[in-house]
């Protein structure tokens, strides 16, 4: 198997349609107006030499490398920066333009170290493919010039030579191999839009400087690594190659980590790991990454891994590590037990967002066919199950309406709830992109999120509003553009209701809903907001993204539904560059709710209550369904305290960490007699586990994820499941002790299943997904090529649905008791609970949980920066460590929660969606004193882990 | 005005010179001659303050400063005397001139006596070649700069 193979055209492909033929080398090629010649060359497969030029960035013209010549026109251009002309005749190869790159290469190697030999870019380096393809044969200038190469020049201290910074833990910048071709320059700048680098001085003294001459970590640098993909050199380079060595094959896959699902490359040295690159032909992503998918996958061999099956009878005693077939016996008997024990719906099962659609798809047929009930849920329950509710009832699917490239078209973009630049990078890079070319953006968040203004980006308006008072500014938003004569009423008419809307027009038009008598409760200037709805209703296309700010709320499916009706007014739905997007957290939430992971949807959203839908799934698993909805996780949580429900099978998830009031979960989960947890590491939830099975990397599995475009994506396997088997073969065995007849022998016939069953999924495959790369779903015969954009010639459900959203105040209240309103988010460097990243070098960017808090309320009780602070709410309280900020306004304080020991969901409430039950995380009111310890939960807490993870009784091996 | 001043002074001073030029097109450049003409150089403290009022990345402030030789990052002595080392001047003596002058400070370029008088600094075309050799005191510029002319100008630099 070898390396997947990767064209560097040398310059971005052009869009334009109006194509140019020309004559390069004597071949004849058309190309589209605006391609550079070497990109047209390149396309014919003549690859001129060239060092500073790169498809992911623009050209730039630097290197003199790519010269060439052109019939009639004087001198040598640059191939990079010359644009394609109708019947130009192109020379790549001459003797003038040999004698010059051989010049040019001359003047590069006399400036660069001669140790090719222990080099870690030594196979993959274009300096020496250049020198090869020039045939440098000597250097005429010798090496004994001034340079940047030695530490000493003959003894003496050499001032122009800087050692290698080694600052951030995945890369290292060593300036003596730098040729300053500005790629990485242009990287950080083009495709990530950071702007952490610049080239210092001039002339000679040029140096590739990370921030004001900082090191790597210190700088501005968000570890993308967009950089060190774009160098020629060793000059930035994976610390990984340094250690490892190149690799000689690679497998594209799909990153685990966020919805935006990029593509990868898994670069391969046997079965080890040398590097993640991402892959260009990836649709997702287009070639980019962030810090986590591209290095932090340290996780998957960390020494907290569990590779043995455990197994104890109280969950205070210690573990005993057994044999797979006891701890599926011990399972069987046990849920057998307590189903004879307490009745049929007494078990139930989690499905993970974080493992592959096959293996979602299998946990719910062992719990509807195996268990005999509807009792599945999933962690969309805890994040973006008003999304499913909402745009089901607006739109009918539920799910996001663009893919990712949408974004290039769009001319407005509303952000509400959503920090993509910390949550989903990739698409934050994107956006920002398209922001830099002109695009409109308004933000829509309680905190100055990094989109509202940070290098090269100012959000036109940013409405602070205050937590939990979405639906009364989105339905302003609506009232002006209603009031002011906005709408697209040709949109309307054509795709809409109009008897609906015209109901719906005049409840937001009732001036209660005006931003004038909003604004006092929402915090939100009406004259911005004014601004704002004017801008989106006639600014061009005018697309609105989302996050968990808009679900986590006791109004969040109302939220969801009044961004559907914004979208539908102003007629931003059905083209590329609009729409609704939700941007999904979990890699696989899309998939996991595709694949019938709620107890009242099989797969492919059809109602349980469906004779026909369960008619097709009966007759193919060959047993009665149950047709009555099964219980959520609150539900579940809830019997458990009551006595009736008492085995749950968790698979990769950790709800005692990610849902709401920490306190209630643990008492469920302690009230079971059975729970089995099937996941990586002893997570919190294991805590109250009996049984705990190991569980797989997305490096060690087949399989498919899909991501908030509804996009199937594959996850290859690259290594041997080092527990030994991949998680939908943990299930099957399961399955297969609690006597089920399932023989699937690779997750493929899996997918088949599920394409046999599920109308949207019909023409998936693994061979069609081999042979086209990815597809969104639906994906069947209408949509033989799957569908980038939803409801083009009209809504899924007919008639798009405007329904009135009354704002509800939460009853999450502040008052003198907890005075200030709590509200939680993710960081760049940290994943979710942070069971994967916590478990890498991620954690020195992030090492604990701070309370982020405006100056004026930490001078008011005397807190002063790092100080430790008691953050008490109803429902709970603990202690973290205060940064002052005036990125929050007053009155409201923010955390993050990736780390166990903060357990900031010990604060958070019971309150929740009144549709779908999502948690309402991002409104909690809560009070800050000082304090000097951690609080007694956390002590308890600690405790209880510290005892609960002993292991006594180790297998000698795995099997 | 040779004295480094306080971090909170620098950010104090380099938002009110940001607040008044912002509005230029391109206005990195007067802003930063601006904050040397206030400080004597540019403090390193400035830069941040600057990117952050422009929307720029501190990288790209510190890029462009570093590009041009004439922002500088430490103070000044209470003079700067400039000679011209480009072509033209050292064709006409611009070499005896800059060994001359250096001995009259007993500095070498980029230093400054050590009374705090006088900074030397090299200079790469004032665009007066037709007068060449030629040098630069606090601004001003002088042609044909000869022997007496060289004393002359280190005595009242001196002063």
């Amino acid at each position: 198997m070898p390396l997947v193979p990767e064209i560097d055209y040398g310059t971005p492909a052009s869009r334009s349609e109006k194509m140019v033929t020309l004559t390069i080398d004597g071949n004849e090629i058309t190309v589209p107006e605006g391609t550079s010649i070497m990109r047209a060359s390149m396309e014919a497969g003549i690859q001129v030499p060239k060092l500073c030029a790169t498809d992911m960035v623009d050209a730039f013209g630097s290197c003199r490398l790519c010269l060439v010549e052109i019939e009639g026109r004087n001198g040598t251009p640059a191939s990079c920066t010359t644009p394609v002309a109708p019947g130009l005749v192109v020379h790549t190869q001459t003797g003038r333009l040999k004698d010059i790159r051989k010049g040019v290469m001359e003047l590069y190697i006399s400036d660069h170290p001669l140790d090719c030999l222990t080099c870690a870019a030594n196979g993959d380096c274009e300096l020496q493919d250049m020198a090869g393809a020039v045939g440098l044969r000597d250097v005429r200038y010798g090496y004994e010039g001034d340079n940047h190469v030695k530490a000493r020049n003959n003894g003496e201290a050499n001032a122009r030579w800087m050692p290698k910074d080694e600052s951030n833990p995945y890369f290292t910048y060593d300036p003596s191999k730098c040729i300053v071709c500005s790629r990485c320059v242009r990287a950080c700048e083009e495709v990530q839009g950071t702007f952490a680098l610049t080239i210092e001085g001039r002339g000679f003294d040029s140096r590739v400087s990370p921030g004001m001459h900082e090191h790597f970590l210190e700088s501005e640098c968000v570890s993308c690594g967009a950089c060190v993909q774009a160098c020629p050199t060793a000059t930035l380079t994976e610390k990984s190659v340094i250690e490892i060595g190149q690799p000689e094959h690679s497998v594209v896959t799909t990153c685990a980590y966020c919805g935006v699902g990029c593509s990868f490359k898994a670069e391969m040295r046997g079965e080890e790991l040398v590097r993640m690159v991402p892959w260009k032909d990836g649709q997702a992503n287009r070639g980019h990454s962030c810090v986590k998918g591209r290095f932090a996958y340290g996780y998957s061999s960390h020494r907290e891994r569990i590779l043995n099956p455990m197994i104890r009878e109280k969950i205070s005693d210690p573990w005993r590590e057994v044999t797979w077939e006891e701890a599926y016996a011990h399972v069987a008997s046990e849920f057998r037990r307590i189903q004879y024990q307490y009745g049929r719906d007494s078990i139930g099962g989690i499905t993970s967002s974080r493992c592959t659609n096959e293996e979602t798809y299998l946990i719910q047929k062992l719990i509807r066919a195996g268990f005999g009930n509807n009792n599945v849920d999933t962690c969309a329950r805890v994040c973006h199950s008003p999304t499913g509710y909402g745009l089901g009832q607006a739109f009918g699917t539920s799910a996001g309406t663009q893919n990712f490239d949408s974004v290039e078209h769009t001319d407005v973009v509303i952000v509400i709830g959503a920090n993509p630049t910390d949550a989903h990078p990739v698409f934050g890079s994107r956006l920002k992109k398209r922001l830099r070319k002109g695009a409109k953006l308004i933000v829509i968040d309680p905190r100055r999120t990094e989109l509202v203004s940070s290098p090269h980006i100012k959000a036109s308006y940013h409405l602070p509003l205050k937590p939990g008072t979405n639906v009364a500014v989105v339905t302003a938003l609506a009232h002006v553009i209603v009031t002011e004569g906005l709408c697209d009423e040709a949109f309307i008419r054509e795709r809409c209701d109009w008897s609906e809307f015209e109901d719906w027009a005049s409840f937001v038009a009732e001036p209660r809903h005006s931003p004038e008598e909003t604004e006092a409760f929402t915090g939100v200037p009406a004259e911005a907001l004014r601004g704002a709805a004017r801008l989106f209703a006639t600014g061009g296309n005018g697309s609105i993204y989302y996050g968990l700010g808009v679900t986590e709320h006791s109004q969040g499916s109302t939220t969801v539904m009044a961004i559907a009706n914004l979208a539908m007014a102003t007629g931003n739905i059905g083209r590329p560059g609009v729409g609704v997007n939700p941007l999904r957290g979990q890699n696989n939430v899309q998939g996991s709710c595709d694949m019938g992971s709620f107890p009242h949807e099989l797969p492919g959203y059809r109602h349980i209550s469906d004779d026909a839908t369960r008619d097709i799934f009966e007759k193919l698993w060959g047993v009665k369904l149950n047709n009555e909805p099964g219980l959520r996780i609150p539900n579940m949580l809830d019997a458990a305290v009551e006595g009736t429900f008492k085995g749950i099978y968790i698979q990769g998830e950790d709800i005692l960490q990610s849902d709401p009031d920490t306190k209630h979960v643990s008492a469920g989960l302690a009230a079971m007699e059975c729970v089995v947890v099937q996941d990586l590491f002893l997570n919190e939830t294991a805590n109250y586990a009996h049984v705990f099975l190991p569980g797989s990397t997305f490096l060690e599995k087949d399989g498919t994820f899909t991501n908030a475009e509804r996009r199937i994506n594959r996850v290859r396997r690259v290594m041997t499941p080092k527990n030994g088997y991949a998680d939908w073969e943990v299930t099957q065995n399961l399955a297969k002790a609690m006597g089920l007849d399932w023989t699937y022998t690779h997750p493929s016939e899996i997918m088949d299943e599920i394409a046999a069953t599920t109308p949207s999924f019909a023409l998936v495959s693994y061979d069609y997904l081999d042979k086209v790369g990815s597809v969104q779903w639906p994906c069947n015969e209408k949509n033989p090529f799957g569908s980038p954009i939803m409801h083009t010639n009209g809504f899924v459900r007919g008639k798009g649905k405007f329904i009135r959203t009354e704002y509800v105040a939460t009853d999450e209240k502040t008052g003198p008791r907890f005075p200030l309103l709590l509200t939680t988010g993710r960081i760049l460097s940290q994943y979710n609970v942070g069971a994967q990243t916590r478990r890498t070098d991620n954690v020195i960017w992030h090492e604990e949980d701070r309370l982020e808090i405006h100056p004026h309320d930490a001078e008011n009780r005397g807190i002063r920066e790092g100080d430790w602070v008691r953050l008490s709410s109803r429902a709970g309280d603990t202690t973290l460590r205060a940064l002052i900020t005036d990125r929050v306004a007053p009155g409201v304080v923010y955390t993050t929660f990736h780390h166990p020991t903060t357990q900031a969901n010990v604060i958070t409430t019971d309150f929740s969606d009144w549709a779908t039950n999502c948690p309402e995380y991002k409104v909690t009111a809560v009070q800050i004193s000082p304090s000097n310890g951690p609080s007694d939960w956390q002590v308890e807490y600690d405790e209880l882990a510290r005892r609960s993870r002993r292991i006594k009784g180790k297998l000698e091996a795995a099997e | 005005m040779n004295v480094h001043v306080l971090g909170s002074d620098v950010e104090t001073r380099t938002l009110a010179i940001v607040g008044d030029l912002k509005g230029l097109e391109g206005p990195l450049l007067p802003i930063l001659h601006e904050i040397q003409a206030e400080f004597g150089y540019v403090p390193q403290e400035s830069l941040p303050v600057i990117a952050r009022e422009l929307n720029l990345s501190r990288a790209e402030v510190h890029g462009v400063v570093t590009f041009y030789h004439d922002y500088r990052d430490h103070p000044t002595g209470r003079h700067v005397l400039k000679l011209c080392r480009a072509e033209a001047c050292q064709s006409m003596g611009g070499d005896a001139l800059a060994e001359r002058v250096k001995a009259l400070l007993g500095i070498d370029f980029h230093q400054t006596t050590l009374d705090g008088a006088v900074t030397l600094e090299p200079v790469y075309c004032l665009g007066l070649c037709s007068c060449a050799p030629a040098a630069m005191l606090d601004g001003e510029v002088h042609g044909r700069v000869d022997a007496e002319l060289a004393r002359e100008l280190v005595a009242e630099a001196r002063r």
